[in-house]
């Protein structure tokens, strides 16, 4: 249950506060990285390759630089003499700013045109001539492995294949024996395609060096401004960029979802321009670079086993995975877990063993992938351990539901050490599946599901009980290029008891100005009005490793908690010096403390707050801010049962979402309404892979369909009305008992539906459906198996 | 060569010369420097860019500013009067109709024509104007409380 501590005018945590930055959004004045224009700014438009695989020959731009409005034409050749022209990956693996000589992927950055208005830099680049020499691309990760295919990453010394790295979990002997004794077994192959961000933004930038000063100031699309601003200290300090001379600015992001996160060419080649150049140069990519270019997600082929007895004990699992990345890692993971956080992968249930193991791969692909709306690959992981648990409910004709009840970790085992080493908060995967399956009617839909396959007629029920695993996170084991992930809170209340409260992480929509606005409040019952939250300023913020991941609120969150509660106890001693009493004497209650058993003897924060500006006990320091960098000791481990109901239409093969029911558990929750939001918008955003949404290349490796007419966002007629809820198993070592919520919907809904899809048809025995389910596909089964 | 327009943006008469080739939206962004009009697209896929032209709801991105020579405009900046949010501006915030905002915009609008033909729509009705723009942050579900949010309250001004 929500209970909220303080008042409505206080509007602390539980309260659905109406958010405080739709102000200017729902008025067009948001300042989203397009909308800034500066004095003398330049426009940068960027030449692509038409090959997915290609020696460049000959780059010829004197046609482009004769048009009248065009600066400067910039290629690999030019970069490569700052040794500019390959950047690490968040990944320890190399990416090519621009190319030299070879092209890796199509639509790869080639060169780029700097001109004074964005439609000259566009007409520059069609200029650009291009000479290529196509060679044939590596595009099946497979055929990549296979030890005759061609080398593609020549450019490291002594590479002899495609292969990037191995990883692997758990206890590989003790597993193939649960399995080699097992009753039964169960195994499925599943693709978890490459998809896309596509967020409504694209990426972009503004780049600001100002020579007098030798100071760069960069505006982009950053999901983590302070981590870049290290960045590109890190790489360009040698040309005396140092890290106190650059100033990264995130404005108002139009949505993230992880793939605002990675460095791309694009932002450095704006930087080398600026820093060549002397002016402003504004890069912004339109939506087909985007898709094809950039922000990728998934593309794990995984081989999912499930061992157990015959009335339903699950005893172990195996996962064999195969991981395209493109032709670099560029993946957006912390270092040491190449995987991400796949090994989440033993899901809800009880059992002792697994292994997971892995291997990745180079093809002439966008490179990444980054975490979209998951915390790193934990979609992968969830849709394989719901998806086999299904397979093994089906294969000994149990109803999936009781077979989850039967196999849940139970409540009070927690904290739970999961098969493959992790420590689960807390979670009551029971109460959850319970409640979902109340609210959605299980049994009469069972019944409904049983007279209609009578009749003919496909209609599915699929459940998805999820655990996920957020908030990277205990910085013993998680860093990005060594940098900790801790984040980071700091608090300054003004002497009329109004704050500032600023942060390292960065909205891209979640709403942190009215959330973190509200922990504050919850904590020192100064009004969330009263709280002006700020984020993405490097120079003012502090600093933090950034939004995605669901990790703002484990991480920032109780940072801004923390703070807080360090200011309560300097505002403690401040009212026990006003009231002349012990501090041992005082009591607090939301805003106020006050004399044990003496209510009317009071002080409101406000009145402590000036006094610690005006009359503070001497020998106390003045004023009234806080800091807090909070490194997490454990990630935090959110959870959800969903269920999906799924209607097919057999003439077309058309499958339509009735209703789903989503009841997630995220711990305490700061703000119902923007919890929901957070739901809907990420089941949103797992339909759209389990039913429309694939990047899709052909053998010569071109994108087939890399534009908004043919990548399938669903739009608000795909869209069922979702149905939410929630349990509440507060995180018992998060300061305010949160988990983070963002992301469960999208890992947690793919499965459901396909799980549902499953149902539907398994009476023709089909037992598993590659995602996207689109209506062909179900058509075609509905064929081959005479259902027609 | 530039071409003479003469606008009228949101009550205010404005004369420009554009180059030929200039989108509309552009001109609003750039040249009138009403920048909550946003791109999301090079398709006319998702809306983002939507305007009310002489009473219409456009994709910005998909007319001239040559060819809005003479005609009549509102963007997200000009519709609240006085002051005074627009109901469906209200509906937005009170729905938690938007997370990003960078849709919101295009949405707003949108739904003002939606309105503006059908006063009470259904949920069906409202998803199916909702159609031509996409949102990738709220997942649609609360946009369209948001927009019935205002027909309720067009209904309650018509009926006085
Ligand atoms: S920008 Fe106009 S429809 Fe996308
Ligand atoms: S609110 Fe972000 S795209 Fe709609």
């Amino acid at each position: 249950m929500i209970q909220c501590k303080t008042s409505k005018e206080i509007g602390g945590m539980g309260h659905s506060m109406r958010r405080k930055e739709d102000a200017r959004f729902i008025q067009g004045k948001g300042q989203y990285v397009d909308d800034i224009k500066l004095p003398e700014m330049l426009y940068m438009d960027i030449v692509r390759s038409p090959f997915a695989y290609a020696k460049i020959t000959n780059i010829n731009i004197e046609k482009a630089m004769a048009l009248p409005g065009v600066l400067a034409v910039i290629t690999g050749k030019d970069l490569e003499q700052y040794n500019l022209h390959w950047m690490p990956t968040l990944m320890s693996d190399t990416q090519m700013v621009l190319p030299v000589d070879t092209v890796m992927y199509q639509s790869q950055e080639v060169a780029a045109v700097i001109a004074t208005e964005r439609y000259i830099a566009a007409d520059a680049v069609e200029l650009v001539e291009v000479e290529y020499e196509p060679m044939q691309p590596v595009m099946d990760p497979y055929k990549a492995m296979e030890a005759d295919a061609p080398v593609l990453r020549i450019d490291k010394e002594g590479k002899t294949d495609n292969h990037i790295w191995h990883w692997e979990a758990g206890d590989k002997e003790a597993t193939d024996r649960i399995f080699d004794d097992a009753e039964v077994k169960v195994k499925e192959q599943m693709h978890i395609p490459r998809i896309h961000v596509a967020s409504i933004e694209t990426c972009g930038c503004v780049a600001n060096y100002d020579k007098v000063n030798n100071h760069l100031t960069m505006y982009m699309t950053t999901q983590a401004p302070h981590a870049i601003r290290t960045v590109i200290a890190l790489v360009a300090g040698h040309v005396g960029l140092t890290e106190e001379k650059v100033r990264v600015i995130s404005p108002d992001i139009g949505g993230g979802f992880g793939g605002k996160v990675p460095v791309y060419p694009g932002y450095v080649i704006a930087i080398a321009a600026s820093f060549l150049i002397g002016k402003p140069v504004k890069w912004i990519e339109d939506r087909s670079e985007n898709l094809q270019a950039d922000s990728f997600a998934r593309d794990y082929h995984i081989t999912a086993e499930m061992a157990g007895t015959k009335d339903g004990k699950i005893l172990a699992t195996r996962f064999k995975l195969l991981c395209d990345h493109g032709y670099t890692d560029a993946a957006a993971n912390p270092s040491k877990f190449p995987t991400g956080l796949f090994s989440i992968c033993t899901g809800s249930y009880d059992y002792g063993h697994s292994y997971a193991e892995a291997d990745a791969v180079y093809t002439n692909k966008p490179p990444g992938g980054v975490a979209y709306r998951c915390s790193f690959r934990v979609t992968e992981a969830v849709h394989a351990i719901e998806r086999i648990t299904d397979c093994y409910a089906q294969e000994i004709n149990k109803d999936p539901a009781q077979l989850r009840f039967d196999n849940f970790i139970n409540k009070d085992q927690f904290p739970y050490k999961s098969a493959l080493g992790w420590e689960y908060d807390s979670g009551d995967y029971h109460q959850g599946l319970q409640k979902a399956m109340e609210v959605v009617g299980y049994d009469d839909l069972r019944k409904e599901q049983a007279e209609k396959r009578a009749r003919g007629e496909l209609m599915g029920i699929g459940i998805s009980t999820f655990t996920e695993i957020v908030g990277a996170g205990p910085s013993r084991e998680f860093d990005i290029l060594g940098i900790k992930m801790f984040d980071s809170a700091e608090i300054r209340v003004h002497p009329t008891g109004k704050a500032i409260a600023r942060f390292g992480t960065k909205s891209q929509g979640q709403g942190h100005e009215t959330t973190y606005a509200q922990i504050v409040a919850e904590e020192l019952g100064i009004p969330a009005e009263h709280i002006q939250v700020e984020e993405g300023d490097t120079d003012t913020a502090p600093y933090g490793l950034g939004t995605y991941a669901s990790r703002s609120t484990p991480t920032a969150g109780a940072a801004a908690a923390i703070a807080s509660r360090k200011l309560r106890e300097k505002a403690k001693k401040i009212a026990a010096y006003l009231l002349e009493v012990s501090e041992e004497d005082l009591e607090w209650e939301p805003g106020k403390f006050f004399v044990k058993g003496a209510p009317d003897k009071a002080k409101t924060i406000q009145e402590i707050v000036f006094a610690a500006y005006t009359n503070h006990p001497q020998g106390m320091e003045a004023g009234f801010e806080a800091t807090h960098y909070y490194d997490p000791p454990n990630l935090t481990f959110p959870s959800g049962a969903y269920i999906c109901v799924v209607d097919i239409d057999k003439e077309t093969g058309e499958v339509k979402v009735r209703r789903f029911v989503a009841i997630d558990d995220c711990g305490h929750i700061i703000n119902p309404m923007i919890v929901q939001g957070q739901v809907h918008g990420g089941l949103t955003q797992g339909l759209a892979p389990a039913l429309y949404e694939e990047l899709i290349y052909d053998e010569e490796g071109n994108i087939l369909n890399g534009t908004f007419m043919d990548y399938l966002v669903p739009t608000a007629v795909e869209s069922p009305s979702w149905e939410t809820g929630h349990t509440v198993t507060p995180s018992p070592h998060h300061p305010i008992g949160a988990k983070g919520v963002g992301e469960s919907p999208t890992v947690g809904a793919p499965p459901a539906i396909v799980n549902a899809v499953v149902d539907a048809l398994s009476h023709l025995g089909v037992t598993h459906m590659e995602i996207p389910i689109t209506a062909p596909k179900v058509w075609k089964i509905l064929k081959e198996k005479g259902a027609l | 060569m530039g071409v003479p327009i003469s606008v009228t943006v949101n009550g205010q008469h404005r004369e420009s010369e554009v180059d030929s080739r200039t989108l509309l939206v552009q001109f609003i962004r750039e040249e009138l420097r009403l920048t909550g009009t946003h791109v999301g697209c090079d398709t006319s896929s998702c809306g983002a860019c939507t305007i009310i032209m002489d009473g219409k709801a456009v994709k910005s991105c998909t007319v001239l500013a040559a060819s809005a020579n003479g005609s009549d405009i509102t963007t997200i900046e000009g519709l609240a009067q006085n002051g005074e949010l627009h109901p469906l501006q209200e509906g937005f915030k009170e729905e938690h109709g938007l997370q990003c905002g960078f849709c919101t915009p295009g949405m707003i609008m949108t739904a003002v024509q939606l309105l503006e033909d059908n006063p009470q729509p259904s949920e069906a009705e409202i998803r199916h104007g909702l159609e031509g723009n996409y949102c990738r942050c709220t997942g649609y579900h609360n946009i369209v409380k948001a927009i019935y949010h205002a027909s309720r309250k067009y209904k309650e001004v018509s009926h006085g």
